[in-house]
């Protein structure tokens, strides 16, 4: 009978033994992957970096003909629009998350209204930008006309309104989970001072959970920044550098997905790369800041 | 703890679908690199222009249909399409522009230029009332540099004297993605006017002076439908199969060209040198509609590369005299220009010019 348990007790332990090293495997290809990407960007990009430096990021010319690439009106550009996205979203994000971390924890219209946000994220960006295209664009339009601003329809301001309700999930998915996770002592005291619930939110939930709020809005902004298919189809895709929020403009993505296939010369490929590398650090940054808040906040 | 199951298997799957996708890379390029023993099972690869590509499809399949031959066409783009031929990981490559001599310097053995069809370039505008319009080159430029502003400016006016031109800004529409079209547009550009050809210039993506950038010829065309007084620029396959309103161009020779496959065919007929590397934009040809091109298909002059045999670069060749000869009767169908004869002859020529060893393979 012994030989025969030890023999099953060495099969389990094999099996546990292979399935924790497919885990660590997969787990060690993913970081592997991450940094190969680094670096492929980093030495795709030397002949570029070599050929304008700091250059790259304040020149205002980005001429494939003449071979001279500066960035700056794509930085503006993304910065643009990922900013004003999350300005657009974030009154409409944190009320959400109260509704859903406060008012209606729990429940049938909840989890449909949880569900629906959650779906959001999940809608593919064309879709977006092809809805973007058809409904946002003659509205804002019409807008345009009624300023007396060249009625192109598609600019920054379309872009950002687009990116502040692709963004919406990332950050009330979060802000809802700090705020249903402060303690309800906290919440118990300031009703029995006599406080209304208004009073609690604004005294109570958001002070406790403004870091986790900001977390949420960061995860936010880094998604804004990398989004590509939406944005190429509504910025209008100009060189030029944005004269207003409602010109139009480009940001690095959308240069990247409109120009990088038929991108022949090194230098003009490099130039492409340094921005992708440019876009993968920043969004590097802001995720590990964003998670960094988000520690602090789990372990208070 | 349920959430952590969830994320791990996700990256396992993760994994194991980046893996299989390697996998599945690995071995297509594995198949391209020696496209002998691809050939000789029947299968040609290629790769290229997707400008050509409604057209190479269907002469691809009525070429399996009679000689039971496959073609795997795969249309990555011009730009892509000279990388693989570089590489020497497909039989034949496509283009729209002919190579540049900086890029034929840079390939590891002189590659041919074999013309398989004609396409042109056509200029779309929304204005009320649908006019049709006629464009000299110096409007046309002075428009896209952005020094004409309104329809109607006296410029305009005065050689559309017949359409009535409404008080409305001009919003110029052009390609966002590096494209052959933009290209062939920008070359002709180039040619009839030297502050543009000073700056932008031309290429395959510009620093355009004005104007709004959306992506394909679809994304124009949407933009010009959807913006009063908007211009653009689109293939004329694009317009045939739309229905756009195209403007009537002055050619060199002082006619206003309406553009159509005949006038497209009709800008080929001028005198083409023998490595058919020409740019048909602002031709000499009377009838010529100005902003046409060639478009390419690409292959080394020596075969015999590798460890590819000779059954297989005959059978490339046979494909490519096939696509010259009896292909072009699906051309005018699917809205491209069919090569007149005199191009044809060249193309005879430089596929008998093609070898393997020395030894002519046609």
């Amino acid at each position: 009978m012994t030989p025969a348990i030890s023999h099953k007790a060495k099969r389990i332990n094999f099996k546990e033994k292979s399935f924790k090293k497919m885990l660590t495997l997969s787990a060690i290809i993913v970081v592997v992957i991450l940094i190969a990407i680094f670096f492929t960007l980093l030495i795709n990009s030397l002949p570029s970096l070599k050929a304008f430096g700091v250059k790259f990021f304040y020149q205002k010319t980005w001429d494939p003909v003449r071979d001279e690439y500066g960035a700056l009106p794509f930085l503006a550009g993304t910065l643009l629009t990922s900013f004003l996205a999350l300005v657009i979203s974030t009154p409409f994000s944190i009320a959400v998350a109260i509704f859903l971390g406060e008012y209606y924890k729990k429940g049938v219209v909840s989890e449909i209204f949880k569900n629906l946000i959650d779906l959001l994220a999940g809608i593919p960006s064309v879709i977006y930008g092809f809805w973007g295209l058809f409904v946002l664009v003659p509205l804002v339009r019409v807008v345009e006309m009624k300023f007396n601003i060249p009625p192109y329809g598609v600019g920054i301001f379309t872009s950002s309104v687009i990116l502040a309700i692709m963004v919406l999930p990332f950050s009330v998915s979060l802000s809802r989970q700090v705020i249903s996770m402060v303690p309800g002592h906290l919440k118990e005291a300031a009703y029995s001072l006599g406080a209304t619930r208004f009073e609690v939110i604004t005294k109570i939930i958001i002070p406790y959970t403004k870091s986790g709020i900001f977390a949420g809005l960061l995860l936010a902004l880094g998604r804004a920044l990398g989004e590509t298919m939406a944005v190429t189809m509504l910025i209008g895709n100009t060189h030029a550098f944005p004269t207003g929020i409602f010109s139009p403009g480009n940001t690095m993505a959308s240069v990247i997905a409109n120009e990088f296939t038929e991108a022949t010369g090194t230098l003009y490929t490099s130039a492409l790369i340094e921005m992708g590398l440019f876009l993968f650090v920043v969004a590097t940054i802001i995720n590990v800041f964003g998670r960094q808040i988000i520690k602090r906040f789990t372990l208070e | 703890m349920n959430f952590k199951k969830i994320i791990l298997s996700l990256l396992v799957i993760s994994v194991a679908i980046m893996f299989t996708s390697c996998g599945g890379n690995g071995s297509s390029s594995g198949n391209g690199s020696d496209s002998t023993s691809t050939a000789s099972k029947n299968e040609i690869l290629g790769a290229g222009a997707t400008f050509p590509y409604p057209f190479y499809s269907k002469v691809f399949d009525g070429y399996n249909q009679e000689k039971g031959i496959k073609v795997n066409y795969q249309s990555i783009g011009s730009g892509g399409g000279i990388k693989q031929l570089q590489n020497k990981t497909v039989d034949f490559g496509a283009s729209d522009a002919p190579m540049s001599d900086e890029e034929l310097a840079k390939s590891p053995a002189p590659i041919v230029h074999i013309p398989s069809c004609l396409g042109a370039v056509i200029i779309t505008y929304n204005l009320p009332g649908d006019p049709t319009l006629k464009f000299t080159p110096e409007v046309l430029v002075n428009i896209f540099l952005g020094k004409i502003t309104k329809w109607n400016d006296p410029a305009i006016t005065a050689i559309n004297s017949a359409a009535k031109l409404p008080d409305l800004a001009i919003s110029v529409i052009h390609r966002s993605d590096g494209s052959g079209t933009t290209y062939i547009f920008s070359d002709y550009l180039s040619k009839v006017n030297a502050d543009w050809n000073t700056k932008p210039g031309k290429g395959k993506s510009l620093d355009w002076p004005v104007g709004l950038g959306a992506k394909g010829n679809e994304g124009v065309s949407g933009l010009v439908k959807q913006t009063p007084g908007s211009i653009g620029y689109v293939e004329l396959v694009y317009a045939l199969q739309n229905k756009m309103p195209a403007a009537s161009l002055k050619n060199k020779s002082g006619n206003f060209i309406d553009a159509s496959l005949q006038s497209t065919s009709a800008a080929a007929a001028i005198e083409l040198p023998t490595d058919m590397r020409v740019s048909l934009t602002n031709t000499e040809a009377a009838n010529g509609y100005p902003i046409c091109s060639f478009t390419y298909l690409l292959v080394y002059a020596n075969q015999s590369y590798g460890s590819r045999t000779e059954a297989s670069a005959k059978a490339t060749l046979e494909l490519i005299n096939y696509v010259v000869h009896e292909g072009q009767k699906n051309a005018e169908k699917l809205g491209y220009g069919p090569l007149p004869d005199p191009a044809v002859k060249k193309a005879e020529e430089i596929l008998k010019s093609v070898s393997y060893n020395g030894k002519p393979l046609l």
